[in-house]
């Protein structure tokens, strides 16, 4: 059978053959500039979670980051060792005798990235602004009782360098001096800010895409969920940075960020998995550097539930998870187990893990709560991992004590605002620091001023609908305490507590891993996501 | 002219398919017996007889595609496999250890390998394949009727109504489907048939622009005319005459989207509309598999191989049936 | 001459076939015009109304986003206030209708920046993506379906269905992945994932948002080089997926064309195969044929969030799905809107092609 030919075939496909050779070796010239240049450290990472470049406003992970590397603050967290402070633009403070006042000191001669000066009147105006702007991390500054009406008279200028900060009560010192370490603290240029300002809103509409700080690095652009480009501030006080650019290149994907990694494209890969991790282990251009965060994740109960709030099914549920399957696999190299509610580096935080998989006494315990064939319930889980593998494994061990647990999954917010709600049965999920002090994760665990539905505040406790005014009234105890010691054992003791009577699950706090290109130096990553300095990093 | 129910003495048949220039001359009359005959009757003596000698005819021919019943045959061994899911699974597609059988390799205890749970991957396919099927052909039984009747309805119909539907249709094409998803979510919880409802709602729209694009080229024929002259209504016009011409191109596309519905169907399980962990649906265990594609490969290949071998069955499967039931088509 | 035609349905056509002495062309289009303008104002209207309503429906709090899950709840409430939420629905729904008129899609909550400035920098990369698909696409699908119809039940006809099933029923993560691993980190051809690479990240300033276009204008064509090396494996990867169905509906569209009777005749009077099959059949297939390359395109134009997630490709996909999650709905709406356009744009084209290359589908 004689097929006609294709005549206009042929000429077609030699003409396909001919572009396509061509694409490809233009293609394979290109490579050769793959390389990240010298002098720029370029990072993958996912941010998609900031919104704004206000450090008065900014709450995110990842904006905490950022603003970690451009802006100054009074004190900074010495990252060799974050239990000690270190001053930033403050020289030196001190604390009244009784313990309501702090006076700071600033270096002389510091200047903004725009040229500036910074003087001590910047810094009231940066802490001012933030109290008075009251979003969502000005908790940190005004639970000192600053508010809008007296924040001009508690934080005042006392001088050309020196001004004062009034609390209500008389905190910790370290309390204090651990939350004016947080982002919110940050000193931000005030002429600038009064330039741009708009309808007395103190430059805040201006600042949210844009940036006025003295830090090491100073922000070039941030296109969002693109890139988040920071320079060398030359009118920083310290020392300079090595590298003149730091870039964040927004690659969701773990794959993908491995891929950059091994090929060379990024200098920095930061959300990898652990089978990422374990596969790059192997690879001699490639090394990991870790720290252990102040991330814990949970798993809690309800306690509208009334079979949750049982006490023996609470403790039951603690028994029926394999914590040490899941440290050896699901969390390898990213977590450690870990059972309590104060991370580990914290003042007081304990190292007690007694709970393990333990199927016949969950069972006991069950019978006498009085549901011995177990009972149904449901969990709201994050399609993410590691939480997801985390909720299935235990969805099998529970089924070895009869219960029944369907796991209802969904989107981040989707799940966040059912939580809210206190419209679920168990939730699982985490919990970061706000600031490096253990009242941060006091305030949200073991305090709960007000169980109603419309309660003026709404910390995890009140999420799960526990009720524990004795522990609330501990906790407020703790964070006035002003000894260091006795302050670490009140900790202690909440944490016992907590361990057996609370209706959280502990399960593991966070270890955080990047993968460095070898020839990069001097990272070293600190215990909050604002003590991660891109700005000492170097290349060989 | 297109003929419809044309004899097949007056058909040549296309290039490339049988002897050049011996079908010039009748076929041969072949010799029937009893029932046979009476289907294959050139003189049908009534309606009922014509309409059983079409649809007998169209099983022969489908019969005569042997990749068609290659399709067939797959489509029906993955039945049979939902059905007996039971006894087939060597384990249990629910439980595994995370201590001693995560993710380990394809291997003679666990021929696809285990997930990252522990579980063996071939015991969740085989259960599975219940979900999966169960999904896919829902979803195709309501979304294709729809969008070819809207479709042809439009095409036939012309000015307000057309413009009309048409805009309706592009409302549905141009809304995010995730919308929809969460939307379902709120209002009806979390679940796997809602999921279908949603996907159907949304997967109709490029049907029905399809039909109405063969409606368009076909109304104007002279058989369109020929059946309007006789007093038939729109209705029926649309119906009895348009739509079976356009139910070729349809199918093909259905069987096309299969593979792309149990897909769509995983990323709705990340809103929490779908498959609830840990249910064993395929595209569940793809979307899964996605963190181990580098390394784990087997996790995330079993199941998309699996989804491959029914995409393609099923598009063998429709070929053979827009063959056979082609009206326009040889016997 | 002006035969009444026995085929057309509505009676006004009828009516109007012998030249009307009433209303002139010129007003006939302007009505014609105005009716048209009227329906894809009510498109629009509706599409926005739908997914606005809905959007308030959804399980997610918007101002989660904006504050944060610690935020103090007079700050939540504050910031509820801000967005309008506490209005009613008609009232929220009309003020957003009345700033869209303005030319004003609102701020996105995610990004601090106007919606239409998010747009114009994320369709662009999308656009530019979806383009060179659908030229691969159509380019490689057409022909190959052509060949399968004519060579039908041949090993042609089977390679080009498997193939093209490998594209459609295969995830489109894992392709993407692994066209990165082959042809990117093994063997080094193309770029990797992102538009450019970061050398060049702040030498250019974009004019279009067209990577290639703004590149080849300013004459930088190392940075053209470089930007065509990072969008040829995805857009390979889309056009793979969406030759994939050209071919399959090219072939199914030839099919019916090649068992016409006139296609019979055509060769009975001597014409060659190649002319009869290019000039004659595939002009016929074309009308139905255009839809469907029209509606992948418009497809791609949406935005596929997976393959914009694997390729760090900062496109519409992405920030839609991303507003959606977050409940941005200033962001969702404005790109429903830029969806809703696309769609409609590209119909009204393919409409305009059928008549175009169709006589029997022109108004009567």
């Amino acid at each position: 059978m004689n097929h006609p030919s294709f005549p206009s075939f042929p000429l077609s496909r030699r003409v396909l053959c001919a572009s396509a050779t061509a694409a490809l070796l233009l293609c394979h010239g290109t490579s050769a500039l793959a390389a990240t240049p010298k002098d720029t450290l370029v990072i993958a990472f996912g941010f998609d979670d900031i919104i704004t470049m206000d450090p008065a406003e900014a709450f995110e992970l990842s904006a905490g980051e950022v603003m970690g590397n451009i802006y100054d603050r009074l004190v900074r967290l010495d990252v060799n060792d974050p239990s000690k402070l270190v001053g930033d633009v403050a020289k030196s403070w001190t604390v009244s005798a009784d313990g309501k006042t702090y006076t700071f000191e600033l270096r002389p001669g510091l200047k903004f990235a725009s040229g500036n000066p910074l003087t001590a009147e910047e810094a009231v105006y940066s802490l001012q602004r933030a109290v008075a702007l009251d979003k969502s991390p000005a908790f940190i500054l005004t639970q000192f009782g600053f508010s809008k009406d007296n924040v001009k008279e508690k934080i005042k200028q006392t001088g050309p360098l020196t001004l004062t900060l009034e609390t209500d009560k008389a905190y910790a010192p370290t309390f204090v001096l651990n939350c004016l370490t947080a982002n919110v603290g940050a000193i931000v240029d005030k002429k600038l800010l009064t330039a741009n300002e708009q309808n007395g809103d103190w430059g805040y509409a201006w600042l949210k895409t844009r940036y006025a700080g003295s830090g090491p690095l100073k922000l070039r652009e941030w296109r969002a969920n693109e890139i988040v480009a920071l320079e060398r501030n030359d009118n920083y006080y310290g020392p300079k940075p090595p590298l003149a650019r730091v870039i964040y290149r927004h690659v969701k994907e773990a794959a993908t960020q491995r891929l950059l990694l091994e090929k060379g494209d990024i200098d920095m890969a930061r959300n990898l998995s652990p089978q990422d991790l374990a596969a790059l282990s192997s690879n001699k251009a490639v090394k990991l550097v870790s720290a252990p965060k102040s991330t814990v994740y949970y798993i809690s109960l309800n306690q509208k539930n009334p079979t949750l709030a049982k006490p023996e099914v609470r403790e039951a549920l603690k028994w029926l998870v394999d914590y040490s399957a899941i440290g050896e696999t699901v969390i390898k190299n990213i977590g450690v187990v870990h059972q309590n509610f104060l991370p580990l580096g914290l003042l007081g935080a304990s190292k007690d893990n007694p709970y393990k998989l333990d199927v016949a006494k969950a069972k006991a315990l069950l019978a006498k709560a009085g549901v011995p064939n177990g009972f149904k319930v449901t969990i709201d889980m994050r399609t993410i991992q590691p939480v997801q593998g985390i909720t299935e494994a235990f969805q099998q061990t529970a089924k070895l004590a009869g219960i029944d647990v369907e796991i209802i999954p969904g989107d981040g917010k989707q799940v966040l605002t059912k939580y809210r709600a206190r419209s679920h049965d168990m939730y699982i999920g985490d919990w970061g620091s706000d600031y490096w002090d253990p009242h941060s994760n006091a305030d949200t665990f073991t305090r709960n001023p007000d169980n109603a539905d419309d309660a003026k505040a709404k910390p995890l406790a009140w999420r799960n609908a526990w009720a524990i005014p004795e522990l609330t009234k501990k906790s407020d105890a703790a964070v006035l305490e002003r000894d260091a010691g006795k302050r670490k054992k009140m900790y202690e003791e909440l944490q016992a507590e907590f361990r057996r009577t609370s209706p959280f699950i502990m399960l593991y706090q966070k270890t955080e891993v990047a993968a460095l290109r070898s020839n990069v130096e001097g990272l070293t990553l600190g215990p909050t996501f604002d003590t991660n300095y891109m700005f000492r990093v170097a290349k060989r | 002219m297109r003929n419809s129910t044309a004899s097949k003495s007056n058909h040549l048949p296309a290039r490339g398919e049988g002897p050049p220039l011996a079908a010039a001359t009748p076929p041969k009359a072949v010799e029937h017996e009893g029932l046979t005959a009476w289907l294959m009757s050139d003189r049908p003596a009534s309606r009922r007889q014509a309409a059983l000698g079409r649809a007998y005819g169209g099983c022969r021919m489908f019969a005569r595609n042997r990749l068609a019943m290659l399709g067939l045959f797959i489509v029906l061994a993955l039945v049979a496999v939902a059905v007996f899911a039971d006894l087939l699974a060597p384990y249990s597609a629910y439980t595994g250890d995370l201590r001693t059988t995560r993710l380990l390799p394809p291997s003679w205890t666990h021929w696809f390998g285990t997930d990252d749970q522990g579980r063996d991957i071939l015991s969740r396919l085989i259960h599975g394949s219940r979900i999966t099927l169960f999904v896919v052909l829902l979803v195709a039984v309501l979304a294709a009727p729809i969008g070819l009747a809207v479709g042809t309805v439009a095409g036939y119909a012309g000015g307000l109504v057309d413009a009309g539907l048409m805009r309706i249709t592009d409302i549905f094409l141009a809304f995010p489907r995730l919308i929809l998803a969460l939307a379902f979510v709120a209002a009806l919880g979390p679940g796997i048939e809602n999921a279908v409802i949603a996907i159907a709602l949304t997967s109709w729209p490029p049907y029905a622009r399809m039909a109405r694009a063969e409606t368009l080229s076909i109304r104007q024929t002279d058989y369109i005319a020929a059946v309007r002259l006789l007093g038939a209504s729109p209705w029926r016009i649309v119906l009895r005459h348009i739509m079976p011409l356009c139910v070729s191109s349809v199918i093909v596309r259905v069987t096309l989207d299969m593979a792309g519905i149990i897909l769509t169907a995983a990323g709705l399980g990340f809103l929490g509309l779908g498959a609830q962990p840990p249910m064993p649906e395929w595209g569940a265990m793809i979307a899964n598999g996605r963190l181990y594609v580098l390394d784990q490969w087997w996790v995330a290949a079993a199941p998309g191989a699996a989804i491959f071998i029914v995409s393609l069955a099923f598009n063998l499967l429709g070929d053979g049936l827009r063959d056979a039931l082609d009206p326009k088509g040889v016997k | 001459m002006a035969v009444p035609d026995p085929l057309a349905l509505s009676p006004a056509p009828l009516a109007a076939a012998p030249r009307p002495a009433g209303p002139s062309r010129h007003a006939r289009r302007l009505k014609a015009l105005g009716r048209f303008g009227v329906v894809i104002f009510l498109t629009y209207l509706g599409l926005l109304a739908v997914t606005f309503f809905i959007g308030r429906v959804i399980p997610v709090d918007p101002v989660l986003a904006m504050v944060g899950d610690n935020a103090p709840p007079h700050v939540v409430a504050r910031a509820r206030e801000e967005i309008g939420l506490n209005k009613p629905l008609y009232a929220q729904f009309g003020l957003y209708l009345g700033k869209v008129l303005r030319g004003d899609l609102g701020t996105s909550v995610l990004t601090s920046n106007p919606v239409l400035q998010d747009i114009r920098r994320a369709f662009p990369a999308t656009l530019e993506l979806a383009s060179l698909g659908i030229v691969l696409g159509a380019g490689l699908g057409v022909p190959l379906g052509v060949w399968a119809a004519v060579r039908r039940g041949r090993w042609v006809d089977q390679a080009v269905r498997i193939i093209g099933l490998v594209g459609y029923s295969v995830p489109i993560f894992w392709l993407g992945l692994m066209g990165l691993l082959v042809f990117y980190a093994k063997l080094g051809w193309v770029g990797g994932p992102g538009r450019i690479d970061v050398a060049y990240e702040f030498t250019l300033t974009p004019v279009t948002g067209l990577l290639l276009l703004d590149t080849a204008m300013a004459g930088e064509w190392e940075a053209f080089a470089n930007a065509l090396s990072h969008l040829i494996l995805p857009a390979s990867l889309l056009g793979y997926f969406s030759m994939a169905y050209i071919s399959r509906m090219t072939r199914s569209f030839m099919l019916n064309e090649l068992a016409q009777e006139y296609v019979v005749a055509a060769r009975a009077k001597g014409l060659s195969e190649a002319r009869i099959i290019w000039r004659h059949a595939l002009r016929n297939a074309m009308v139905p044929l255009v839809t469907v390359i029209a509606l992948s395109y418009a497809g791609l134009l949406e935005g596929s969030v997976l393959t914009e997630t694997v390729f760090a490709w900062p496109g519409l996909g992405l920030y839609i799905t991303n507003s959606l999650q977050n409940a941005d709905m200033n962001a969702v709406l404005g790109g429903t809107l830029v969806v809703g356009s696309v769609f409609i744009g590209l119909n009204l084209l393919s409409d305009l092609l059928y008549t175009l290359l169709d006589p029997r589908t022109r108004a009567r």
